[in-house]
Protein backbone atom coordinates (compact mmCIF):
# COMPACT_ATOMS: atom_id res chain seq x y z
CA UNK A 1 0.00 0.00 0.00
CA UNK A 2 1.20 3.49 -0.77
CA UNK A 3 1.18 5.24 2.58
CA UNK A 4 0.78 8.54 0.84
CA UNK A 5 -2.80 7.50 0.26
CA UNK A 6 -3.67 5.61 3.46
CA UNK A 7 -6.53 7.92 4.46
CA UNK A 8 -6.92 6.10 7.78
CA UNK A 9 -3.78 7.83 9.00
CA UNK A 10 -4.76 11.41 8.20
CA UNK A 11 -4.88 13.78 11.18
CA UNK A 12 -5.27 17.53 11.64
CA UNK A 13 -3.62 19.94 14.01
CA UNK A 14 -5.66 23.13 13.96
CA UNK A 15 -5.47 24.17 10.27
CA UNK A 16 -2.66 21.84 9.35
CA UNK A 17 -3.64 18.59 7.66
CA UNK A 18 -1.11 15.80 8.07
CA UNK A 19 -1.29 12.82 5.71
CA UNK A 20 -0.23 10.73 8.69
CA UNK A 21 0.78 11.42 12.31
CA UNK A 22 4.50 10.93 11.72
CA UNK A 23 6.63 14.05 11.99
CA UNK A 24 10.33 14.46 12.67
CA UNK A 25 11.70 16.37 15.65
CA UNK A 26 13.65 19.59 15.46
CA UNK A 27 17.41 19.21 15.65
CA UNK A 28 17.35 15.59 14.50
CA UNK A 29 16.33 16.01 10.86
CA UNK A 30 18.32 19.00 9.64
CA UNK A 31 16.23 20.88 7.09
CA UNK A 32 14.62 17.77 5.67
CA UNK A 33 16.61 17.56 2.46
CA UNK A 34 19.51 16.05 4.46
CA UNK A 35 17.45 12.83 4.44
CA UNK A 36 16.52 12.73 0.76
CA UNK A 37 19.11 10.04 0.04
CA UNK A 38 17.49 7.72 2.56
CA UNK A 39 13.72 8.09 2.16
CA UNK A 40 10.81 9.90 0.47
CA UNK A 41 10.14 13.05 2.43
CA UNK A 42 6.59 13.17 1.08
CA UNK A 43 5.81 9.99 3.01
CA UNK A 44 5.83 12.04 6.23
CA UNK A 45 3.09 13.98 7.95
CA UNK A 46 5.47 16.82 8.68
CA UNK A 47 9.04 17.88 9.29
CA UNK A 48 10.13 20.22 12.07
CA UNK A 49 13.35 21.88 10.99
CA UNK A 50 16.22 22.96 13.22
CA UNK A 51 15.58 25.71 15.80
CA UNK A 52 15.82 29.20 14.35
CA UNK A 53 16.72 32.26 16.43
CA UNK A 54 16.86 36.00 15.77
CA UNK A 55 20.53 36.03 14.86
CA UNK A 56 23.40 33.65 14.18
CA UNK A 57 24.29 31.37 17.11
CA UNK A 58 27.53 29.39 17.23
CA UNK A 59 26.18 27.01 19.87
CA UNK A 60 28.25 25.44 22.63
CA UNK A 61 31.87 24.25 22.42
CA UNK A 62 32.76 20.62 21.66
CA UNK A 63 32.14 18.06 23.21
CA UNK A 64 28.40 18.42 22.82
CA UNK A 65 27.29 14.81 22.95
CA UNK A 66 27.57 11.82 25.24
CA UNK A 67 26.09 8.40 24.68
CA UNK A 68 24.22 7.06 27.70
CA UNK A 69 22.25 3.90 28.48
CA UNK A 70 19.47 3.72 25.89
CA UNK A 71 19.95 7.31 24.90
CA UNK A 72 22.21 10.27 24.47
CA UNK A 73 22.84 13.68 25.97
CA UNK A 74 23.32 16.70 23.77
CA UNK A 75 24.36 20.26 24.44
CA UNK A 76 24.33 21.71 20.93
CA UNK A 77 22.97 25.04 22.16
CA UNK A 78 20.70 26.05 19.25
CA UNK A 79 23.47 26.46 16.67
CA UNK A 80 21.86 28.08 13.62
CA UNK A 81 22.47 30.95 11.23
CA UNK A 82 19.52 33.08 12.31
CA UNK A 83 16.20 34.11 10.80
CA UNK A 84 17.64 36.32 8.02
CA UNK A 85 19.65 33.45 6.62
CA UNK A 86 16.66 31.15 7.03
CA UNK A 87 14.36 33.45 5.02
CA UNK A 88 16.99 34.31 2.42
CA UNK A 89 18.56 30.92 1.79
CA UNK A 90 17.11 27.91 3.62
CA UNK A 91 13.45 28.68 2.90
CA UNK A 92 14.06 28.38 -0.85
CA UNK A 93 15.52 24.93 -0.36
CA UNK A 94 12.65 23.60 1.74
CA UNK A 95 9.55 25.39 0.51
CA UNK A 96 8.73 22.82 -2.16
CA UNK A 97 9.20 19.74 -0.02
CA UNK A 98 5.83 18.03 -0.23
CA UNK A 99 4.95 17.82 3.46
CA UNK A 100 4.19 20.22 6.31
CA UNK A 101 7.42 22.11 6.91
CA UNK A 102 7.30 23.42 10.46
CA UNK A 103 9.94 25.75 11.90
CA UNK A 104 11.09 25.46 15.48
CA UNK A 105 11.38 29.00 16.87
CA UNK A 106 13.63 29.87 19.76
CA UNK A 107 15.03 32.93 21.45
CA UNK A 108 16.51 34.53 24.53
CA UNK A 109 13.81 37.17 24.98
CA UNK A 110 10.12 37.59 24.20
CA UNK A 111 11.07 40.17 21.55
CA UNK A 112 13.31 37.66 19.82
CA UNK A 113 10.59 34.97 19.75
CA UNK A 114 8.13 37.49 18.36
CA UNK A 115 10.52 38.76 15.70
CA UNK A 116 11.27 35.25 14.41
CA UNK A 117 7.60 34.24 14.50
CA UNK A 118 6.60 37.40 12.58
CA UNK A 119 9.15 36.75 9.87
CA UNK A 120 8.03 33.14 9.47
CA UNK A 121 4.39 34.22 9.37
CA UNK A 122 5.16 35.82 6.01
CA UNK A 123 6.51 32.60 4.50
CA UNK A 124 3.73 31.01 2.50
CA UNK A 125 4.88 27.40 2.65
CA UNK A 126 5.43 27.20 6.40
CA UNK A 127 2.03 26.20 7.83
CA UNK A 128 3.09 26.16 11.49
CA UNK A 129 5.76 27.03 14.00
CA UNK A 130 6.84 25.06 17.03
CA UNK A 131 7.67 27.49 19.80
CA UNK A 132 10.67 26.12 21.67
CA UNK A 133 10.29 27.23 25.27
CA UNK A 134 12.09 24.16 26.53
CA UNK A 135 15.69 24.00 25.29
CA UNK A 136 17.91 23.09 28.28
CA UNK A 137 21.15 24.04 26.54
CA UNK A 138 21.15 27.81 26.43
CA UNK A 139 22.08 30.17 29.24
CA UNK A 140 19.34 32.69 28.60
CA UNK A 141 15.79 31.99 27.55
CA UNK A 142 14.93 28.54 26.25
CA UNK A 143 13.84 26.38 29.15
CA UNK A 144 13.44 29.38 31.46
CA UNK A 145 10.28 30.29 29.51
CA UNK A 146 8.94 26.77 29.67
CA UNK A 147 9.37 26.06 33.35
CA UNK A 148 7.41 29.01 34.72
CA UNK A 149 3.67 29.24 33.88
CA UNK A 150 3.71 33.07 33.91
CA UNK A 151 6.66 33.38 31.58
CA UNK A 152 5.30 30.63 29.33
CA UNK A 153 2.01 32.49 29.16
CA UNK A 154 3.67 35.82 28.35
CA UNK A 155 5.77 34.50 25.49
CA UNK A 156 2.88 32.51 23.98
CA UNK A 157 0.53 35.53 24.19
CA UNK A 158 3.09 37.79 22.54
CA UNK A 159 3.80 35.32 19.73
CA UNK A 160 0.09 34.63 19.25
CA UNK A 161 -0.47 38.32 18.45
CA UNK A 162 2.26 38.23 15.83
CA UNK A 163 1.53 34.84 14.28
CA UNK A 164 -1.68 33.80 12.47
CA UNK A 165 -1.04 30.21 11.48
CA UNK A 166 -0.86 27.03 13.55
CA UNK A 167 1.07 27.66 16.76
CA UNK A 168 2.55 24.60 18.41
CA UNK A 169 4.31 25.05 21.76
CA UNK A 170 7.02 22.57 22.74
CA UNK A 171 7.00 21.80 26.45
CA UNK A 172 9.77 20.87 28.84
CA UNK A 173 9.50 17.82 31.11
CA UNK A 174 11.80 19.51 33.62
CA UNK A 175 8.96 20.86 35.74
CA UNK A 176 7.02 19.76 38.80
CA UNK A 177 3.68 19.98 36.99
CA UNK A 178 3.63 19.85 33.20
CA UNK A 179 -0.17 20.15 33.36
CA UNK A 180 0.12 23.57 34.96
CA UNK A 181 2.39 24.81 32.14
CA UNK A 182 0.20 23.19 29.49
CA UNK A 183 -2.92 24.90 30.84
CA UNK A 184 -1.15 28.28 30.94
CA UNK A 185 -0.03 27.82 27.32
CA UNK A 186 -3.52 26.70 26.25
CA UNK A 187 -5.11 29.74 27.86
CA UNK A 188 -2.61 32.00 26.08
CA UNK A 189 -3.63 31.01 22.59
CA UNK A 190 -1.56 27.99 21.57
CA UNK A 191 -3.12 25.68 18.97
CA UNK A 192 -1.19 22.55 19.87
CA UNK A 193 1.38 21.20 22.32
CA UNK A 194 4.40 19.12 21.44
CA UNK A 195 6.04 17.22 24.25
CA UNK A 196 8.54 16.43 25.54
CA UNK A 197 11.78 18.28 24.91
CA UNK A 198 14.89 16.63 26.38
CA UNK A 199 15.34 15.83 30.06
CA UNK A 200 17.94 17.91 31.85
CA UNK A 201 20.84 15.58 32.66
CA UNK A 202 24.58 15.01 32.85
CA UNK A 203 27.19 12.34 32.27
CA UNK A 204 30.57 11.84 33.92
CA UNK A 205 33.82 10.18 32.84
CA UNK A 206 34.98 8.39 35.98
CA UNK A 207 38.47 7.65 34.61
CA UNK A 208 39.19 11.22 33.59
CA UNK A 209 37.15 12.53 36.55
CA UNK A 210 35.39 15.13 34.47
CA UNK A 211 32.00 15.77 32.85
CA UNK A 212 31.52 14.41 29.33
CA UNK A 213 29.93 17.61 28.02
CA UNK A 214 31.66 20.99 27.71
CA UNK A 215 28.60 22.56 29.32
CA UNK A 216 28.54 19.90 32.10
CA UNK A 217 24.77 19.47 31.71
CA UNK A 218 22.72 18.67 28.62
CA UNK A 219 19.48 17.24 27.32
CA UNK A 220 18.73 13.52 27.46
CA UNK A 221 16.87 11.89 24.57
CA UNK A 222 16.26 8.42 23.20
CA UNK A 223 14.35 5.39 24.53
CA UNK A 224 15.50 6.20 28.08
CA UNK A 225 13.02 9.10 28.21
CA UNK A 226 10.02 7.36 26.65
CA UNK A 227 8.25 6.44 29.93
CA UNK A 228 8.54 10.04 31.12
CA UNK A 229 7.21 11.33 27.78
CA UNK A 230 4.26 8.92 27.80
CA UNK A 231 3.34 10.00 31.32
CA UNK A 232 3.50 13.70 30.33
CA UNK A 233 1.34 13.22 27.23
CA UNK A 234 -1.17 11.12 29.19
CA UNK A 235 -1.46 13.72 31.98
CA UNK A 236 -1.81 16.69 29.64
CA UNK A 237 -4.20 14.93 27.25
CA UNK A 238 -6.58 14.34 30.16
CA UNK A 239 -6.53 17.98 31.24
CA UNK A 240 -6.36 20.13 28.12
CA UNK A 241 -8.27 20.16 24.83
CA UNK A 242 -5.33 20.92 22.55
CA UNK A 243 -4.03 18.37 20.05
CA UNK A 244 -0.77 16.92 21.32
CA UNK A 245 2.30 15.90 19.36
CA UNK A 246 4.07 13.16 21.35
CA UNK A 247 7.85 13.11 21.38
CA UNK A 248 10.36 11.07 23.34
CA UNK A 249 12.33 7.96 22.47
CA UNK A 250 10.12 6.70 19.65
CA UNK A 251 12.15 4.03 17.86
CA UNK A 252 9.42 2.08 16.02
CA UNK A 253 5.71 2.04 15.12
CA UNK A 254 4.76 0.33 18.38
CA UNK A 255 6.27 3.21 20.35
CA UNK A 256 4.33 5.65 18.17
CA UNK A 257 1.06 3.77 18.80
CA UNK A 258 1.71 3.96 22.55
CA UNK A 259 1.79 7.77 22.33
CA UNK A 260 -1.45 7.81 20.34
CA UNK A 261 -3.10 5.52 22.89
CA UNK A 262 -2.29 7.96 25.70
CA UNK A 263 -3.70 10.88 23.75
CA UNK A 264 -1.28 12.14 21.10
CA UNK A 265 -2.71 13.24 17.74
CA UNK A 266 0.67 13.11 16.04
CA UNK A 267 4.20 12.11 17.02
CA UNK A 268 7.73 13.31 16.29
CA UNK A 269 10.67 11.00 15.70
CA UNK A 270 13.91 12.39 17.12
CA UNK A 271 17.06 10.56 18.13
CA UNK A 272 16.08 7.46 16.13
CA UNK A 273 16.80 9.43 12.93
CA UNK A 274 20.51 9.39 13.81
CA UNK A 275 20.61 5.62 14.00
CA UNK A 276 18.30 4.69 11.14
CA UNK A 277 17.86 7.59 8.72
CA UNK A 278 14.81 5.99 7.08
CA UNK A 279 13.06 5.12 10.37
CA UNK A 280 10.36 7.79 10.07
CA UNK A 281 9.13 6.38 6.77
CA UNK A 282 9.30 2.84 8.18
CA UNK A 283 7.14 3.97 11.11
CA UNK A 284 4.49 5.26 8.68
CA UNK A 285 4.32 1.78 7.13
CA UNK A 286 4.24 0.27 10.61
CA UNK A 287 1.22 2.36 11.58
CA UNK A 288 -0.75 1.15 8.54
CA UNK A 289 0.22 -2.40 9.37
CA UNK A 290 -0.97 -1.93 12.98
CA UNK A 291 -4.35 -0.64 11.75
CA UNK A 292 -4.65 -3.61 9.38
CA UNK A 293 -3.77 -6.07 12.11
CA UNK A 294 -6.29 -4.63 14.57
CA UNK A 295 -8.95 -3.89 11.98
CA UNK A 296 -9.05 -0.18 12.83
CA UNK A 297 -10.79 2.09 10.32
CA UNK A 298 -9.20 5.34 11.44
CA UNK A 299 -6.28 6.09 13.71
CA UNK A 300 -8.47 8.49 15.71
CA UNK A 301 -10.38 5.46 17.03
CA UNK A 302 -7.53 4.61 19.37
CA UNK A 303 -6.45 8.13 20.29
CA UNK A 304 -6.48 8.70 24.05
CA UNK A 305 -8.28 5.47 24.93
CA UNK A 306 -5.93 4.96 27.87
CA UNK B 1 24.61 10.22 -2.62
CA UNK B 2 24.68 8.44 0.73
CA UNK B 3 23.48 4.90 1.30
CA UNK B 4 22.23 2.92 4.29
CA UNK B 5 22.84 -0.72 3.37
CA UNK B 6 24.06 -4.09 4.61
CA UNK B 7 27.54 -5.50 3.99
CA UNK B 8 28.74 -9.05 4.64
CA UNK B 9 31.89 -9.75 6.63
CA UNK B 10 34.43 -11.49 4.38
CA UNK B 11 37.29 -11.50 6.86
CA UNK B 12 38.03 -10.31 10.38
CA UNK B 13 41.81 -10.12 10.68
CA UNK B 14 43.37 -9.64 14.11
CA UNK B 15 46.41 -7.34 14.01
CA UNK B 16 46.97 -6.98 17.75
CA UNK B 17 44.70 -7.81 20.70
CA UNK B 18 43.14 -4.35 20.30
CA UNK B 19 43.41 -3.81 16.55
CA UNK B 20 41.60 -5.61 13.74
CA UNK B 21 40.71 -5.20 10.07
CA UNK B 22 37.21 -5.97 8.84
CA UNK B 23 36.93 -6.74 5.15
CA UNK B 24 33.33 -6.22 4.01
CA UNK B 25 31.52 -7.30 0.87
CA UNK B 26 28.93 -5.00 -0.70
CA UNK B 27 26.20 -6.85 -2.56
CA UNK B 28 25.77 -4.17 -5.20
CA UNK B 29 28.23 -2.01 -7.13
CA UNK B 30 30.09 0.28 -4.77
CA UNK B 31 29.47 3.97 -5.39
CA UNK B 32 32.38 6.37 -5.81
CA UNK B 33 34.29 6.52 -2.51
CA UNK B 34 36.91 9.18 -1.82
CA UNK B 35 39.99 8.53 0.29
CA UNK B 36 39.42 9.96 3.78
CA UNK B 37 35.69 9.25 3.85
CA UNK B 38 34.12 7.18 6.60
CA UNK B 39 31.17 4.92 7.42
CA UNK B 40 28.74 4.78 10.34
CA UNK B 41 28.31 1.22 11.60
CA UNK B 42 25.26 -0.11 13.41
CA UNK B 43 26.42 -2.23 16.34
CA UNK B 44 24.15 -5.13 17.21
CA UNK B 45 24.13 -7.26 20.32
CA UNK B 46 25.33 -4.77 22.94
CA UNK B 47 22.48 -3.13 24.86
CA UNK B 48 24.60 -0.19 26.01
CA UNK B 49 25.71 0.74 22.53
CA UNK B 50 22.98 3.05 21.31
CA UNK B 51 24.54 5.07 18.51
CA UNK B 52 26.38 3.97 15.38
CA UNK B 53 30.16 4.03 15.36
CA UNK B 54 32.01 6.25 12.85
CA UNK B 55 34.97 4.40 11.30
CA UNK B 56 37.23 5.62 8.52
CA UNK B 57 37.62 3.62 5.33
CA UNK B 58 41.00 1.86 5.26
CA UNK B 59 40.87 0.53 1.74
CA UNK B 60 38.52 0.00 -1.18
CA UNK B 61 38.62 -2.83 -3.72
CA UNK B 62 36.39 -1.59 -6.51
CA UNK B 63 36.76 -4.74 -8.60
CA UNK B 64 35.47 -6.94 -5.80
CA UNK B 65 33.07 -4.33 -4.32
CA UNK B 66 34.79 -4.69 -0.96
CA UNK B 67 35.88 -2.17 1.64
CA UNK B 68 38.23 -2.61 4.61
CA UNK B 69 37.93 -0.93 7.97
CA UNK B 70 40.79 -0.77 10.45
CA UNK B 71 39.33 -0.63 13.93
CA UNK B 72 40.86 -0.16 17.35
CA UNK B 73 38.98 -1.51 20.35
CA UNK B 74 38.34 1.51 22.54
CA UNK B 75 34.99 0.67 24.12
CA UNK B 76 31.96 -1.61 24.09
CA UNK B 77 30.94 -0.76 20.52
CA UNK B 78 34.28 -1.50 18.90
CA UNK B 79 34.70 -4.56 21.13
CA UNK B 80 31.42 -5.93 19.81
CA UNK B 81 32.55 -5.29 16.25
CA UNK B 82 35.77 -7.20 16.93
CA UNK B 83 33.71 -10.35 17.53
CA UNK B 84 32.15 -10.32 14.05
CA UNK B 85 32.63 -13.49 12.06
CA UNK B 86 32.82 -14.26 8.36
CA UNK B 87 29.34 -14.31 6.83
CA UNK B 88 27.71 -12.00 9.36
CA UNK B 89 26.00 -8.87 8.10
CA UNK B 90 26.63 -5.31 9.10
CA UNK B 91 24.57 -2.19 8.37
CA UNK B 92 26.53 0.84 7.20
CA UNK B 93 25.71 4.43 6.28
CA UNK B 94 28.28 5.41 3.67
CA UNK B 95 30.22 7.07 2.19
CA UNK B 96 30.36 9.99 4.63
CA UNK B 97 32.51 13.10 4.93
CA UNK B 98 34.42 15.18 2.41
CA UNK B 99 37.54 13.07 1.76
CA UNK B 100 41.04 14.28 0.97
CA UNK B 101 41.60 17.02 -1.62
CA UNK B 102 44.36 15.84 -3.90
CA UNK B 103 46.86 18.57 -4.74
CA UNK B 104 50.44 18.37 -6.02
CA UNK B 105 52.86 16.09 -7.83
CA UNK B 106 54.94 14.97 -4.84
CA UNK B 107 53.13 14.48 -1.56
CA UNK B 108 53.79 13.15 1.93
CA UNK B 109 51.40 11.02 3.97
CA UNK B 110 51.97 10.90 7.73
CA UNK B 111 50.09 8.48 9.94
CA UNK B 112 50.27 7.66 13.62
CA UNK B 113 49.05 4.41 15.17
CA UNK B 114 45.62 3.23 14.08
CA UNK B 115 44.96 6.82 12.97
CA UNK B 116 46.87 5.96 9.82
CA UNK B 117 43.82 3.95 8.67
CA UNK B 118 42.59 6.22 5.82
CA UNK B 119 46.08 6.65 4.36
CA UNK B 120 46.21 3.25 2.66
CA UNK B 121 43.32 4.06 0.34
CA UNK B 122 44.74 7.55 -0.15
CA UNK B 123 48.07 6.03 -1.25
CA UNK B 124 46.14 3.82 -3.68
CA UNK B 125 44.25 6.77 -5.16
CA UNK B 126 47.46 8.80 -5.44
CA UNK B 127 49.16 5.98 -7.32
CA UNK B 128 46.18 5.66 -9.68
CA UNK B 129 46.59 9.39 -10.36
CA UNK B 130 50.35 8.97 -10.94
CA UNK B 131 51.22 11.20 -8.02
CA UNK B 132 54.49 10.36 -6.29
CA UNK B 133 54.00 9.79 -2.59
CA UNK B 134 56.05 9.03 0.47
CA UNK B 135 54.32 7.59 3.49
CA UNK B 136 55.64 7.92 7.02
CA UNK B 137 54.05 5.71 9.63
CA UNK B 138 54.70 6.07 13.33
CA UNK B 139 53.73 3.50 15.93
CA UNK B 140 54.77 2.14 19.30
CA UNK B 141 56.48 -1.01 18.00
CA UNK B 142 56.60 -3.35 15.01
CA UNK B 143 53.61 -5.33 16.29
CA UNK B 144 51.35 -2.31 15.85
CA UNK B 145 52.33 -1.92 12.20
CA UNK B 146 49.62 -2.98 9.76
CA UNK B 147 49.18 -3.25 5.98
CA UNK B 148 52.97 -2.87 5.48
CA UNK B 149 53.09 -4.79 2.19
CA UNK B 150 50.21 -2.80 0.75
CA UNK B 151 51.86 0.49 1.69
CA UNK B 152 55.12 -0.66 0.11
CA UNK B 153 53.39 -1.54 -3.14
CA UNK B 154 51.75 1.89 -3.40
CA UNK B 155 54.22 4.35 -1.94
CA UNK B 156 57.73 4.78 -0.48
CA UNK B 157 57.27 3.57 3.08
CA UNK B 158 59.15 5.15 5.99
CA UNK B 159 58.69 3.97 9.55
CA UNK B 160 59.33 5.37 12.99
CA UNK B 161 58.76 3.23 16.09
CA UNK B 162 59.02 4.38 19.66
CA UNK B 163 61.15 1.36 20.63
CA UNK B 164 63.16 1.21 17.41
CA UNK B 165 61.86 -2.27 16.52
CA UNK B 166 61.25 -1.08 12.95
CA UNK B 167 62.50 1.96 11.03
CA UNK B 168 64.04 4.80 12.99
CA UNK B 169 63.69 4.95 16.75
CA UNK B 170 61.57 7.90 17.87
CA UNK B 171 58.50 9.86 16.89
CA UNK B 172 57.47 10.60 13.30
CA UNK B 173 58.45 14.24 13.84
CA UNK B 174 62.12 13.22 14.08
CA UNK B 175 62.15 11.33 10.76
CA UNK B 176 64.55 12.75 8.09
CA UNK B 177 61.95 12.35 5.31
CA UNK B 178 60.30 15.45 6.77
CA UNK B 179 63.31 17.49 5.60
CA UNK B 180 62.42 16.86 1.94
CA UNK B 181 60.24 19.17 -0.10
CA UNK B 182 56.58 18.28 -0.72
CA UNK B 183 53.66 19.96 -2.48
CA UNK B 184 51.22 18.87 0.22
CA UNK B 185 51.05 16.80 3.39
CA UNK B 186 48.22 14.48 4.45
CA UNK B 187 48.15 13.64 8.11
CA UNK B 188 46.08 11.38 10.29
CA UNK B 189 46.74 10.21 13.82
CA UNK B 190 46.82 11.39 17.42
CA UNK B 191 46.06 15.13 17.77
CA UNK B 192 49.48 16.10 19.22
CA UNK B 193 51.16 14.43 16.23
CA UNK B 194 48.87 16.18 13.74
CA UNK B 195 49.52 19.51 15.45
CA UNK B 196 53.29 18.99 15.31
CA UNK B 197 53.18 18.06 11.61
CA UNK B 198 50.86 21.00 10.86
CA UNK B 199 53.27 23.39 12.58
CA UNK B 200 56.15 22.08 10.53
CA UNK B 201 54.11 22.37 7.32
CA UNK B 202 53.07 25.91 8.18
CA UNK B 203 56.70 26.94 8.70
CA UNK B 204 57.49 25.71 5.21
CA UNK B 205 54.31 26.97 3.63
CA UNK B 206 53.12 23.51 2.62
CA UNK B 207 49.34 22.86 2.70
CA UNK B 208 48.65 20.25 5.36
CA UNK B 209 45.42 18.26 5.43
CA UNK B 210 44.47 16.62 8.72
CA UNK B 211 41.75 14.06 9.42
CA UNK B 212 39.81 14.75 12.60
CA UNK B 213 38.03 12.28 14.82
CA UNK B 214 35.17 13.75 16.84
CA UNK B 215 32.31 12.16 18.72
CA UNK B 216 29.20 12.29 16.56
CA UNK B 217 25.64 11.02 16.86
CA UNK B 218 24.59 10.84 13.19
CA UNK B 219 27.60 11.21 10.87
CA UNK B 220 25.64 12.93 8.07
CA UNK B 221 25.28 16.50 9.24
CA UNK B 222 22.09 16.78 11.25
CA UNK B 223 22.92 16.34 14.94
CA UNK B 224 25.50 19.16 15.08
CA UNK B 225 27.37 17.35 17.85
CA UNK B 226 30.77 16.91 16.18
CA UNK B 227 31.67 20.54 15.58
CA UNK B 228 35.21 21.86 15.40
CA UNK B 229 36.24 25.48 15.91
CA UNK B 230 37.42 26.89 12.57
CA UNK B 231 38.28 30.34 11.23
CA UNK B 232 34.68 30.44 9.96
CA UNK B 233 33.13 29.40 13.29
CA UNK B 234 31.86 25.97 14.34
CA UNK B 235 31.88 23.50 11.45
CA UNK B 236 30.65 19.92 11.42
CA UNK B 237 33.45 17.35 11.39
CA UNK B 238 31.17 14.86 9.63
CA UNK B 239 30.21 16.94 6.59
CA UNK B 240 32.61 19.89 6.30
CA UNK B 241 35.32 17.40 7.39
CA UNK B 242 36.63 15.04 8.59
CA UNK B 243 39.48 16.35 6.42
CA UNK B 244 40.43 19.97 7.09
CA UNK B 245 43.26 22.14 5.91
CA UNK B 246 45.13 22.63 9.20
CA UNK B 247 45.33 26.38 8.60
CA UNK B 248 41.50 26.52 8.80
CA UNK B 249 41.44 25.13 12.33
CA UNK B 250 41.59 27.40 15.36
CA UNK B 251 43.44 24.88 17.54
CA UNK B 252 46.10 24.00 15.00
Amino acid sequence: MNNNTDKRLEVTIKDMVLRNPVMTASGTFGYGYDFEDFMSLDSLGGIVVKATTGSNREGNPYPRMAETSSGMLNAVGLQNKGIDYFCRSLYKKIKDINTNMVVNVSGSSIEEYVEVAQRINELENIPAIELNISCPNVKQGGMAFGTDPKMASEVVKAVRKAYDKTLIVKLSPNVTSIVEIAKAVEASGADSLSMINTLFGMAVDAEKRQPLLSTITGGLSGPAVKPVALRCVWQVAKQTKLPIIGIGGIMNATDAIEFILVGATAIEIGTANFINPSISQEIVYGLSEYLDRHNIKNISEIRGII
Amino acid sequence: MKYCKDFIVVENETITPTLFILKLQYLETLPEIKAGQFVEIMVKGEANVFLRRPISIHDVDKDRNQISLLIQIVGKGTEELSKLKKGESLNLIFPLGNGFTIIGKKVLLVGGGCGAAPLLYLARVLKQNQIKSDILIGCRDIKQLFSKKEYESLSNLHIATEDGSCGIKGLVTSHPILDEDFDSIYCCGPTPMMKAISKLAKERNIPCYVSLEHKMACGFGVCLCCVVDTNQGNKRTCTTGPIFLSSELKDF
